[in-house]
């Protein structure tokens, strides 16, 4: 049994028109030791996702429509609060991309990891303290002792994001959540923070899913891939069987936007178009009028996922086909 | 590509924060400190380094948003370190600066004709608005919009559309320097794919010269002719683009490269940042 299933799972959010569905039915499974890379573009969900699986859904605009979110065999989307509160920040963990936001900004860092332990492990305030600090030092935090009393703001960024980290993996979570955690870091601390979340990883067994738009950190770093387009699934495989066989033209569209670093070309490959607008209702496929390989059977009939091989599946009815 | 239209010698670019409190006074951030380097006639430079390297204070100091402490900016072979905003103003049209947020850098109240139609205004470009208002319809579709587009406002356009609307402010002026700070940052990558593509066109056809300024090695490379690395204040590295990925002297540029997260395809390797 896979640690989090998450089964046709839908999202909708409320408008004048009525619910628009933003997460399509969607289903994914994370293992115990793997990390799941979902990568996408702005909009399509993926955030909205991540916030699903850890019931971080706010206000009454935004509701889960549909399906299952199970972790360890329990399904999290029936839980009371007090039950979800138990597993959340204990056994669950989240990361978020802006590391200033989402620490408190008038409590030193270190409490704030104290906070968690209190909450979670009834440690004393000594031995969470104690634990605190080998948390931080575990994050590569120069200094752990001086450092524990820092003031969010008297860190780097880099720093509060190893802070986060340290938060997240308190309780030695068995899943971590990371919603672009390097999008705003420097691309050398970026790599810093990445090698460490993979070295936590091989430690501790943690289960990963990392949300990012960035296809060379989700290539660096996961297992598996999932890329999504305006709420679905429409690729999905082990890594290295993706980047070797894309056969979903939006996968494939994403890839041949990057600019080169190890050779150049005159002009890039575009995606024609842009995203339709949420309240576009298409009777066919999501990516039919950006597509390159659409056809007349595109524009009507939605695609099955398709079988590539084992564990590689892709939404096109042409995937069946190598590009 | 023979000329040199930007010139800039030993720059020295501080800035003073004030401390409160018991150690009350001020320190000197040395943000550029001691930056040479040049731009030929239709040649793009790229310009990339870590957050707080000065990169984005050296765009600023040649567009004289901030005022440089030292040295000497060359434009066309006239010095225009020292001059008053008053007599730095003609060479705005020549000067010009695209930023990286397409949210902050449009007026929200104006309408994209009078965003596109008020700097050839203020240089005195054109002699009525029928020919002002051709121009901006010229503009709009060589950066892929058309006309219909004219009577709105801001908020209605996507950040790619935006950041479109901003080239054509700029470029509508023909201006011969460009200084592009993180102009695709914002963008999603099939977006940025096509505004690099855009802003690539448009300075080829025109043969202007400009400073792009980027952390994302890949964009970098895509667009420039030659690169400058900075690491704290100073330009650590600078060479053809081929010289600088590929045979790297300086520790911090190799160290930078090392950090570059590949995408490993069967025809080659490609990445983003």
């Amino acid at each position: 049994m896979a640690l989090l299933e998450v089964k046709n799972l839908s999202v909708a959010i409320r408008q004048k028109q009525g619910l628009i569905t933003v997460v399509d039915n969607l289903s994914f499974h994370v293992d115990e030791n793997e990390t799941l890379g979902i990568v996408g573009e702005s909009g399509c969900g993926k955030s909205l996702t991540a916030l699903s699986i850890m019931g971080l859904l706010q206000g009454s605009q935004v509701r889960i429509t549909e399906g299952t979110v199970c972790f360890d065999g329990v399904d999290l989307l029936i839980l009371g609060p007090a039950e979800r509160r138990a597993i959340m920040g204990d056994q669950m963990a989240m990361i978020f991309q802006e590391p200033m936001t989402s620490l408190n900004p008038v409590y030193r860092v270190g409490d704030q990891i104290v906070e968690v332990l209190l909450q979670h492990l009834k440690l004393s305030r000594a031995a969470a303290k104690q634990r605190t600090l080998e948390l931080l030092d575990l994050v590569r935090i120069p200094n752990p002792i001086l450092q524990i009393n820092s003031y969010p703001h008297q860190m780097s960024g880099g720093q509060r994001q190893r802070i986060m980290i340290a938060m997240a993996l308190a309780c030695s979570p068995r899943i971590l959540i990371a919603d672009e955690p390097t999008t705003a870091l420097d691309v050398t601390v970026q790599k810093e923070v990445l090698d460490l979340m993979g070295e936590l990883q091989r430690h501790t067994g943690t289960a990963i899913v990392l949300i990012s738009h960035d296809l060379g950190v989700i290539a660096q770093t996961c297992d598996r891939v999932a890329v999504m387009y305006r709420g679905k699934i429409v690729e999905t495989a082990a890594t290295k069987a993706l980047f070797a066989d894309i056969r979903h033209p939006y996968t494939k569209g994403l890839l041949n936007s990057l600019p080169l670093v190890d050779g150049d070309v005159e002009w890039l490959d575009t995606i024609p178009g842009q995203v339709p607008g949420i309240e576009t209702v298409l009777p066919g496929c999501a990516f039919q009028p950006r597509c390159a390989f659409a056809d007349e059977r595109c524009s009507y009939e939605k695609p099955n996922d398709i079988r590539v091989a084992g564990g590689h599946w892709a939404r096109c009815h042409y995937a069946g086909q190598s590009t | 590509m023979s000329q040199a239209i930007l010139k800039v010698n030993r720059l020295q670019t501080f800035f003073r924060t004030s401390r409160t409190g018991v150690f009350q006074g001020h320190d000197t951030v040395r943000a550029v400190d001691g930056v040479s380097f040049e731009i030929k006639d239709g040649e793009v430079l790229g310009l990339v380094g870590e957050s707080g390297c000065g990169k984005t204070t050296i765009g600023r100091s040649i567009t004289k948003l901030d005022t440089p402490t030292g040295g000497e900016i060359l434009f066309d072979g006239r010095d225009v370190t020292h001059l008053s905003a008053s007599r730095f103003r003609p060479l705005r049209r020549d000067i010009q600066m695209i930023f990286q947020d397409p949210f902050a850098s449009l007026n929200p109240r104006l309408t994209i004709e009078k965003t596109l139609i008020e700097p050839l205004y203020i240089h005195k470009l054109v002699n009525s608005r029928a020919e002002a208002r051709r121009n901006a319809v010229a503009m709009l579709e060589k950066v892929g919009l058309d006309s219909t587009v004219m009577d709105r406002h801001p908020h209605e356009f996507s950040g790619g559309q935006r950041q479109r609307i901003s080239i054509a402010r700029v470029m509508i002026i023909a201006p011969r320097l460009i200084v592009a700070d993180e102009v695709v940052s914002a963008l999603d990558v099939s977006i940025q794919a096509r505004v690099l593509n855009l802003i690539k066109k448009l300075q080829r056809e025109a043969g202007i010269s400009m400073l792009f300024i980027s952390h994302d090695l890949g964009v970098v490379r895509h667009i420039s002719d030659r690169i400058a690395v900075m690491y704290q204040g100073k330009i650590v590295e600078m060479g053809q683009k081929q010289q600088i990925f590929e045979n790297p002297q300086h520790q911090y540029t190799k160290r930078l490269l090392a950090s570059i997260l590949r995408v490993p395809t069967l025809e080659g390797t490609h990445h983003v940042n």
